[in-house]
């Protein structure tokens, strides 16, 4: 049992709140089962902390304080706050926090560390609460509070029972406990439960839950048009044609960009398609060829200082019976999430209201209140669901545009983006190329070199982890390219790639020296294990048993005839995955049918939601290797939406099945960590299948695999 | 611009608006009809799927001087309390993730079931690939289609 000190703020225990004609409670209310039914109305809510608040009823609403993009962290946190507190999930109403930064810690969805950051603070929160109704039941009953036990929101003492509902009252009163005992998680009833999507009701029936739903009484829309390629700017416009648009009520230009505000989307978008805007040349004008030809020349430039450089790798290089090297390449990739992206801003003399779908809230409260001179105090950001965020949504730039355009009209007003405006306005996966090397040494690895390019994108390898340990000469080095295209986090920053890359050259090495791929891996993770080289940053324990696991249930080394196999593994955020594609080879070229995925992420909050999140990381996967693809010419993006630009789609989409290492480990990462193996798992199984090796995504372009 | 009547939901509802004004952009912003989603204005990713007549139309490319007297349905009134069998599999299987394709997915769903009550998995991928799921939740929305399917998914 863990015991930890509670360091929770004082005043916030002594609020009460009367709820006035139900006003208060906005989130999701699960009551629809008879029981429920019967409960009267909650009339007094009391605070007791910040993350939650339970009602003379029984009710307990908590707060789910991280930016919700599909992650489904507004159902998983709650868990955890409600598993410690020890109350029915049935009683639990969700409420999506505001902005606050005294209450809550690191309010930012990305680099899947929700719930790994707030993991040992959501369990306080509840285990807290719960101590402080034993405490308050113990001095109404004069007994002691150690005998008392809790169940499902209601306080046992022999056969004297209260509801938390009934001790609430008093409880806001009574002093904080300073040490808490969160549960041994043997004892978990509500974690490793599946508990439906909070918001799933409201999102099959239509309800206004995301940015681009937001309306405020009279409020105006905009659209705006920026630079269209990388290096442009704006040199004049004329807006008589956007003016006459029905509906058009000013065009004010920003920066470098222009708005066209309006009564209504459409007519806003219509304004923005008739300005006639010159732009001019401020930089260079980017080409993908000459990106291409420059990365590549960078992967044969030693890097000053290495990543990290054990052994004697050119030594290694030079004894080898055989060296094996290949170049793997990728493009740059928009994020395109399904909600193009939009934000809410009303700007007056006082301050800065802002509303919508943002992964970084606070970070973008600042820049806010840096660009419009104001104080953080006077500029608020609320969040809304997001459609989708894969990292585009950690850059407030939307944000700023609105508070912009809000501060010179000064009027309450929505930006919206169209496709083509979010598609091109930057912050793409950097593109980048890999070349690994391997010095053959008696059927083994002795030495092994990685060189990493790419465009805006810092450290392109992660040197410190798999194969990192496992080869005596080992050595990595990477080089950035500088560029006028602005790049970003992208779903599984760098390892998008890196990983299909590396596991593709794996499956080469296991081939060129006839060896089981599985058994090539753990080797070498049996090595870091056991007698690492250096210092490693992962665990080769997990990794092995991942990759037990995923061989065990995909039938690895008996696939059936008609269908080829490919193994990947990775590790990430914190998280193990180790992936088998299955692939057939009909006419029509080479599809992938299912993909098998074994997990380690530690402890697993809410399964269902899970193995959702996994499945969607492999198919997100499996269709970017496939068709992403972005290229510029003259700096102008050659794709600006969905008639150009492939994503996967439902015939398209390969059956996943998951299955978890059982572990009470702490929780680990899950958003992100099944995305990086999925394109090699893709390229080793399409090998096997097509005797094609694939070196460059999309892998659909290869003409001689796909026709 | 110009008056229209349209039936939305069973509803007769009058605007005044451009004859091009796209019905995704009437039923959101003059109707206030938000589960309609916007996601790419061409007929490329089925955000804005409606029904037309029963039929899966995508709004974002039918202007309103399209419609007539044609009845339409969005995903606020294809039930009464998502309560049509295909809303309740997305439930039974929580298909979302972040949901905002959610509504689209489900419209072509439900139009497809009305007409192919018990589709095969090609008929399920040659209906259903008009609408872009970017977070991947393809196979759960097969799972639903099949499930509601069997449990008579054609509620019309
Ligand atoms: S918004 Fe209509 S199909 Fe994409
Ligand atoms: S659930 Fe996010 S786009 Fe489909």
């Amino acid at each position: 049992m863990t015991v930890i000190k509670t360091k929770i703020n004082r005043r916030s225990f002594l609020k009460t709140s009367a709820l006035a004609g139900g006003g208060i409670v906005i989130g999701f209310n699960w009551g629809c089962t008879p029981a429920d039914m019967a409960r009267p109305e909650a009339s007094a809510w009391y605070e007791v902390n910040a993350f939650l608040t339970i009602a003379d009823n029984g009710e307990v609403t908590i707060m789910s304080p991280n930016p919700e993009i599909g992650q489904n962290i507004k159902t998983s946190m709650p868990m955890i706050v409600a598993e410690e507190l020890d109350v029915n999930w049935e009683d639990v109403i969700v409420k999506q926090a505001p902005l606050n930064t005294e209450s809550f810690t690191r309010q930012v969805a990305g680099g899947s560390q929700s719930i790994r950051s707030s993991w040992t603070i959501l369990r306080t929160a509840g285990a807290t609460a719960r101590k402080l109704l034993i405490n308050t039941a113990a001095k109404e009953w004069q007994v002691d509070p150690s005998g008392i036990t809790t169940e499902n929101g209601v306080v046992k003492y022999g056969k004297m029972t209260m509801t938390y509902g009934e001790l609430a009252a008093k409880a806001v009163m009574e002093e904080i406990p300073e040490e808490v005992e969160l549960k041994d998680p043997k004892d978990f009833k509500i974690i490793g439960q599946a508990k439906k999507n909070v918001d799933l009701d409201g999102i099959i029936t239509g309800e206004p839950l995301f940015g681009l739903d937001f309306k405020r009484e009279g409020m105006v829309y905009a659209a705006a048009m920026r630079p269209p390629a990388f290096g442009t700017k704006l040199k004049s416009f004329d807006d008589s044609d956007a003016r006459a648009v029905n509906g058009v009520s000013d065009v004010v230009q920003f920066g470098n960009k222009i708005a066209v505000i309006a009564n209504s989307t459409w007519a806003a978008m219509k304004g923005k398609n008739a300005l006639k805007a010159e732009w001019e040349r401020d930089g260079k004008l980017e080409n993908t060829t000459d990106h291409d030809r420059q990365l590549l020349r960078m992967l044969d430039t030693p890097e000053k200082e290495p990543r990290r450089n054990d052994g004697n790798v050119r030594r290694a290089f030079a004894n080898a019976d055989k060296v094996i090297e290949r170049v793997y390449e990728a493009p740059f990739l928009p994020h395109n999430t399904m909600e193009p992206m939009n934000f809410f801003a009303d700007v007056t003399d006082t301050k800065a209201e802002l509303i919508g779908p943002i992964q970084t809230p606070q970070w973008t409260q600042g820049r806010v209140a840096q660009l419009l001179g104001r104080e953080a105090a006077d500029v608020t950001i609320d969040m809304t669901r997001m459609g989708g965020g894969f990292g585009r949504r950690l850059y407030g730039d939307f944000a700023l545009e609105v508070a912009e355009i809000s501060d010179k009209i000064r009027k309450p007003v929505k930006l919206v983006f169209s496709r083509e405006d979010d598609m091109t306005a930057g912050t793409y996966r950097p593109a980048s190329k890999y070349k690994f090397r391997a010095a053959i040494k008696n059927g083994k690895i002795d030495g092994y070199h990685l060189t990493g390019s790419g465009v805006n994108s810092g450290n392109v390898t992660r040197q410190n982890w798999f194969p990192a340990g496992g080869i005596e000469n080992y050595k990595v080095e990477t080089h950035n390219l500088r560029s006028n295209i602005t790049t970003g986090a992208w779903r599984a920053p760098i390892t998008n790639f890196l990983a299909i890359a590396e596991q593709s050259f794996f499956d080469e090495v296991a081939a060129e020296i006839g060896m089981d791929a599985v058994q090539l891996r753990l080797d070498i993770l049996e090595r870091a294990k056991n007698n690492p080289v250096g210092e490693i940053d992962y665990e080769p324990e997990k990794m092995i048993g991942v990759i037990k696991l995923a061989a065990e249930k995909a039938g690895w080394g008996n696939a059936p005839s008609g269908i080829s196999h490919g193994f990947s593994c990775y590790y990430s955020h914190n998280t193990y995955v180790a992936e088998v594609a299955h692939v057939t080879n009909a006419s029509g070229g080479p599809k992938v049918a299912r993909v098998t995925c074994a997990v380690d992420c530690g402890i697993v909050i809410n399964p269902d939601a899970a193995i959702n999140q996994v499945q969607g990381g492999v198919v997100d996967g499996v269709g970017h290797a496939m068709y992403g693809d972005f290229s510029f010419v003259n700096g102008t993006p050659q794709a600006s939406n969905f008639d150009k630009y492939r994503l996967i789609r439902a015939k398209e989409a390969p059956e996943v099945d998951v299955h978890f290492v059982e572990s009470l480990n702490d929780p680990t990462g899950l958003g992100e960590p099944s995305l990086p193996p999925a394109g090699g798992a893709v390229a080793n199984a399409i090998a096997k299948a097509t005797g094609n090796r694939l070196y460059k995504i999309p892998f659909i372009k290869e003409e001689i695999v796909f026709g | 611009m110009a008056n229209f009547s349209i039936d939305v939901n069973g509803e007769s509802r009058q605007v005044n608006v451009d004859p091009d004004t796209p019905m995704l952009w009437v039923l959101r912003d003059e109707l206030n009809l938000k589960g309609t989603k916007f996601g790419c204005g061409i007929a490329q990713c089925g955000a804005c799927t409606i029904h037309l007549n029963g039929e899966a139309v995508r709004s974002c490319s039918t202007p309103i001087s399209a419609i007539g007297n044609a009845s339409i349905t969005t995903i606020e009134g294809l039930s009464e309390n998502g309560s049509h069998p295909v809303q309740e599999a997305w439930m039974e299987e929580d298909v979302p993730q972040c949901g905002y394709c959610q509504a689209g997915q489900i419209m072509s769903a439900s139009a497809m079931l009305s007409k192919i009550p018990n589709p095969t998995e090609a008929d399920i991928h040659q209906n259903m690939s008009g609408n872009i799921c970017r977070c991947g939740t393809y196979p759960r929305i097969k799972k639903a289609i099949m499930r509601a399917a069997e449990k008579g998914g054609n509620n019309e």
